[in-house]
């Protein structure tokens, strides 16, 4: 059986309203696809050319009033549902993981956890290698390479509409009263923004890179997410996406806290 | 009717040291740190080599992503406002393809719509086009599908295409020939060059297209296309004909700025009214809105298409939204 059965099967069944998964795209690109009639299920391919965290999906209303889906997750899609879950942004009965080759189904989050256990997280070795080339530099040659970075950024917000952990119906880049941070993209709007998002995905992010791969300008905006994450991983031990289970580091409070300040 | 000449590649240098010497800034693509870029350039050796297309568009030049409008300082009883100047350089867009050289036509639709925008219309009276015909194409162009073609001489003052040796130099409007007589010694007599551009065929009935909208309004085609839409900007602030923007102030107790920035009709906010009423609650809206304003509302009211085939949006997208292949579905009955 290949995926393509398999969700033939799910759909046929009913058990599942749709299956979220790739389609051939252009230029060899692969692209979301959602299938919800079992005689399209032949547009679905999963290989690795499949990039893009699907689960950035599961919290849209067109797809949440759907009912239960499968996704095929490759791991980081398969932490973003963790990380969701554990935020209590998606139901375990509502999703049906697709995982392995997309015919290994993954229906509960315990399944999940499991599954993933089998695999250690590392991060592609380009973004190694240019983390441990940001980590080399100085502080002002850090805040040249960010700022020269960051001066392309148009504001376009492909990195958090793409992010499968911006969630929220209402960010505070669009707050407009007040204002929190600037609208335009300036210097100081840009930089603003992203320090924002960096520090709200500080112990959130599951490091799947997809704001990065999203940046029409090309900026590795992924790297100040991971560069939190790893530090959070450091310090606390944790890593978004491992559990369904909420144990969020900065924002649990904990009488033993080896930190005295907080206690 | 054009001027023609032949333009050795090694006049390049001439003609970029005689627009400097003339005072004006060149703007042109650059390649930077692995991306295609329009950057200010001294000299033709500093222009990307290869390149296709910049990832943002030449509007840019006329229409900057941010730009102030005017500036006030409050006191205890008064208010003073000071308009800001436009930040208008002497500027030759050099290398510029003609998809995006005719795309500053539709930004001029809005901007001299009724009040001739004063910040528009600096940039673009201090503005010269050298266009670059295309060699190359990949598969989000689709210019010859909206009226344009790859070595159309729509929006450009002087166009080049690449011949052995150097380029055949159409020189089109007054601008043109202002720019050419900088450098005379640098056009020689055209010995009569074969113009020879890269094909792209036609991918779509456009007409057809935009006769087929007027049916189309309430279709679930949109739906549909739009459902991997995740509703950020990046076709918008790629596009060269994208022109609506938002007007903000920046202000603290002591006074502050009014600003112009790029905005998006994607965004889930862009419609929402005071009241908490939203037009286009759904991105299915958002993108027949995108469709319909480039196909439908801009042949309407200022006989022209708001696109012109250029297929940034199809590069930009982060999931593929291929601009092209939807308005091909939607031309069909």
């Amino acid at each position: 059986m290949d995926l393509r059965e398999k969700s033939r099967q799910l759909l046929e069944s009913g058990d599942v309203k749709a299956v979220i998964g790739y389609e051939q795209g252009t230029m060899g690109a692969r692209r979301p696809a959602f299938v919800k009639k079992a005689e399209k299920a032949d547009r679905l391919v999963f290989d690795e050319a499949c990039a893009q965290n699907l689960a950035t999906y599961l919290t849209r209303p067109e797809i949440r009033k759907l009912g239960r889906v499968a996704i095929t997750a490759r791991p980081d899609t398969l932490r973003a549902i963790l990380q969701l879950m554990a935020e209590r942004q998606v139901k375990e009965e509502n999703v049906l993981a697709l995982a392995g080759d997309g015919t290994v189904e993954l229906a509960s989050a315990q399944a999940i956890e499991e599954h993933l256990a089998t695999s250690a997280k590392e991060l592609p070795a380009r973004d190694r290698e240019i983390l441990e080339r940001l980590s080399k530099m100085d502080r002002a040659q850090r805040w040249a390479f960010w700022q020269g970075e960051l001066s392309r950024c148009v504001k376009c917000y492909a990195c958090r509409n793409s992010c499968p952990m911006c969630y929220c119906g209402h960010c505070t880049m669009d707050c407009n009263r007040p204002q929190w941070v600037p609208v335009a993209s300036h210097a100081l709007g840009n930089l603003e923004y992203h320090m924002v998002r960096a520090m709200h995905l500080a112990g959130r992010c599951v490091e799947c890179g997809d704001c990065g791969r999203a940046c029409p300008v090309g900026i590795p905006i992924h790297l100040l997410t991971f560069n939190c994450e790893e530090s959070v991983h450091h310090q606390f031990g944790q890593r978004a996406g491992a559990s369904s289970k909420l144990d969020y580091a900065l924002s649990t409070f904990r009488p033993d806290d080896k930190e005295t300040f907080i206690r | 009717m054009a001027d023609n000449f032949f333009l050795p590649q090694a006049s390049l240098d001439t003609l970029f040291a005689a627009l400097a010497k003339d005072g004006r800034r060149i703007l042109a693509p650059t390649d930077r740190d692995g991306r295609t870029e329009l950057n200010p350039v001294d000299k033709p050796a500093d222009v990307a080599k290869d390149y296709l297309q910049t990832i943002l568009s030449a509007k840019e030049a006329a229409f900057p992503k941010v730009e102030r409008l005017m500036s006030f300082t409050t006191g205890s009883k008064s208010v003073d406002l000071v308009d800001a100047e436009p930040h208008a350089l002497p500027t030759v867009l050099f290398g510029v393809r003609p998809c995006e050289a005719s795309g500053f036509r539709a930004l001029d639709a809005v901007f001299n719509w009724d009040t001739r925008d004063r910040f528009f219309n600096a940039r673009m009276e201090a503005l010269a086009v050298i266009g670059v015909a295309c060699t190359r194409k990949d598969d989000a162009c689709f210019c010859t599908s909206v009226g344009g073609g790859p070595g159309s001489t729509a929006g450009s003052d002087i166009l080049l295409t690449p011949v052995d040796g150097g380029f055949l130099a159409e020189v089109l409007t007054e601008k043109g020939k202002a720019m050419a007589a900088l450098a005379p010694e640098a056009f020689k007599a055209d010995p009569g060059l074969e113009k020879k551009v890269v094909d792209v065929p036609v991918a779509f009935d456009q007409p057809g297209l935009t006769r087929r909208l007027k049916d189309r309004f309430e279709d679930g085609i949109w739906v549909e296309q739009s459902l991997r839409c995740v509703g950020c900007g990046a076709c918008a602030y790629v596009c060269p004909t994208c022109v609506c923007f938002d007007i903000v102030e920046e202000s603290d107790a002591k006074g502050g700025h009014r600003l112009r920035t790029w905005d998006s009709c994607g965004g889930h906010m862009f419609t929402l009214h005071a009241s908490g009423h939203n037009p286009r609650e759904t991105q299915a809206q958002r993108w027949r809105q995108r469709v319909y304003h480039k196909f439908s509302y801009y042949p309407e009211r200022y006989d022209m298409l708001g696109c012109v085939g250029c297929g940034k949006c199809t590069r930009a997208c982060p999931v593929d939204m291929n601009l092209q292949e939807h308005l091909a579905e939607a031309a069909q009955a």
